[in-house]
């Protein structure tokens, strides 16, 4: 059984149409990178899963229970941080993690324990007792995800979670989301592509409202990155890279270049063409170079080719 | 049922540590012993104050106990209202525009319960404002005037308690239709200007609420007549807001 599975999903708002009959599933125990650009309809769909908004067509189905019928249920089973996570102000850390842990049922004793082991967790332990009020974003994302823990869900639901995250918080966070790889099942929506490559191992990329790709991060690395190669000269001969790379374009086995002050990326079609031709391109063209190279494909390649070329799966 | 207590726990620290208990109490409190005073030395206020205050002190009878529950009736129902709209407005309205809300109800927390402990909260938290304030001006008009009769005085302060209790009520499902906390107050005031209006009508004004207060009134007098329909529609109104704004919320997103 899968942990999570979505079937053509519509939802409009007004004029916009935030999800196109999206559908994807979500194998148990891994951490899914849901990516998307900004309005396509990721935290539409986290908040369609976690019960706060309804789908104007289409299913859900969380751990085998569907998501509008089975609300109360499905409650108990999920954890949710959503984009920008409030707390009441009067309350401490300590008291809303432990409040969570109330609502949750847990016995005084677990509550307890359970509090001191969340807050130590996410770092939040010095300032246990110091009213919610005073905290920075970064120490409510914290929050955000020790009161998503609490009750030890099979499917945790994050909505940007590193989002508001100084460098070694999100560092520390995605250590925390790594760790937590087979023992449930994390689905987090994130447009920081750097994060979905370290930690997820299934990723699906959603444009408007439609998948355009779902898979093992390797597969989709495999299935749709490019070949591409990134030739650096010094800064002050960047007039001479920007002619060259005119002078290539035409080339048959060159599908793009981009250019970046001083360094030049050509994605091409063909490798074994490009590896003897670029190079002596290059030379005879007179740039003296300070680097050259077969550059590994990122997420990155595979998100912006199928985001921009509108892609599908 | 554990998760009422556990939303009322919360509901109850909130009104306790947001001061909204303190100021009900305070506010309550000081119009509670303030009436009596104002029935007593109120004419003696027009006397100094006035150049020709002595012929209209004479024209004045003298105070009782009588003016000194109008006043309390006056006051407390008046400033009540005012209470009851200012202190609920913002209870789900709030909850919903800054995030909490959907933060904890898509956890095992049912939307009637999340409401019904803030109504719980509410009454219990003016339930003491009028306490304090009935038990200050009971005190004070024993002093300045005579005792009242307790049973017709704890008969008045329910009913007084009840009728606050409708328009937290109606300020809750304000609240609860509304993501604003202005907007939800402005539709309170709209439900106090209505039900002001129907309490003028002829025969239909004698169910109304605001008749509840006569009721209280002739209480202490010994003289009024009860106003069972309207105690009816106070409690169906108080039910029927709360079921309302349970409906709303259940279909709402958040």
């Amino acid at each position: 059984m899968v942990a999570i599975r979505i079937e053509g999903l519509h939802k409009r708002f007004g004029e916009v149409q935030a999800l196109d009959g999206l559908g994807l599933a979500v194998e148990p125990g891994s951490v899914f990178g849901f990516l998307g650009p900004n309005g396509a309809g990721k935290t539409t769909t986290i908040r369609i899963l976690a019960g706060l908004a309804r789908a104007d067509t289409g299913q859900a189905w969380i751990d085998g229970l569907e998501v509008a019928a089975d609300r109360r249920r499905i409650a108990g089973r999920i954890g949710y941080l959503p984009q920008d996570p409030a707390f009441y102000p009067w309350m401490t850390a300590r008291e809303f993690v432990d409040h969570v842990g109330r609502v949750f049922g847990l016995p005084a004793q677990e509550r307890l324990a359970r509090t001191d082991e969340l807050l130590h967790l996410v770092g939040l332990a010095e300032v246990a007792d110091r009213r919610v009020g005073g905290f920075s974003g970064g120490m409510g994302q914290r929050l955000g995800i020790a009161q998503a823990l609490v009750n030890r869900p099979p499917v945790l639901l994050l909505d940007e979670p590193v989002s508001g995250l100084d460098p070694a918080g999100r560092k520390e966070l995605l250590q925390l989301i790594e760790r937590l790889r087979g023992e449930c099942t994390v689905f987090m929506s994130t447009h920081i592509l750097a994060d979905v490559e370290r930690v997820c191992d299934t990723v699906a990329i959603i444009d408007r409202g439609r998948l355009l790709a779902e898979a093992p991060q390797q597969e989709l690395l495999g299935r749709y990155a490019v070949p591409a190669f990134e030739v650096e000269v010094e800064n002050g001969l960047a007039e001479h890279l920007a002619a060259w790379a005119e002078t290539i374009r035409s080339h048959s086995w060159v599908a793009l270049v981009s250019l970046d002050r001083a360094t030049a990326r050509v994605v091409v079609n063909d490798v074994e063409i490009a590896r003897r031709e670029l190079l002596a391109s290059a030379v005879a063209a007179g740039l003296v170079l300070d680097r050259y190279e077969l550059v590994r494909p990122s997420l990155e390649d595979v998100f912006l080719r199928l985001v921009e070329g509108g892609g599908l799966v | 049922m554990r998760i009422f207590w556990v939303a009322l726990r919360k509901e109850l620290i909130e009104q306790w540590r947001s001061y909204r208990l303190v100021v009900v109490g305070a506010v309550l409190l000081v119009f509670g012993f303030a009436s009596p005073l104002l029935a007593k030395y109120g004419p003696e206020v027009i006397r100094l104050a006035l150049p020709e205050g002595e012929e209209i002190l004479k024209l004045i009878p003298s105070p009782t106990a009588a003016d000194a529950v109008a006043q309390y009736l006056k006051n407390i129902s008046q400033f009540g209202i005012l209470l009851a709209v200012l202190m609920t407005m913002g209870s789900v309205a709030q909850e919903k525009d800054k995030g909490t809300a959907a933060l904890m109800l898509v956890k095992p927390m049912p939307r009637g319960v999340f409401l019904a402990a803030k109504m719980v909260a509410l009454g219990l938290t003016f339930a003491i404002g009028i306490f304090l304030a009935g038990a200050a001006c009971y005190y004070y008009t024993m002093l300045i005037f005579e005792a009242l009769s307790l049973p017709a005085w704890l008969a008045l302060n329910g009913l007084l308690l009840l009728f606050i209790l409708v328009y937290v009520a109606l300020t809750l499902l304000c609240s609860t239709v509304s993501r604003s906390q202005v907007v939800s107050g402005a539709l309170a005031f709209g439900f106090l200007v209505v039900l002001s209006v129907l309490g003028a009508v002829p025969r239909l004004g004698e169910t109304m609420p605001g008749r509840l207060t006569t009721w209280a009134g002739g209480l202490i007098a010994g003289n009024g007549s009860s106003a069972w329909p309207a105690l009816a529609v106070s409690v169906g109104l108080i039910f029927g807001a709360l079921l309302v704004a349970w409906l709303i919320l259940e279909r709402q997103e958040l």
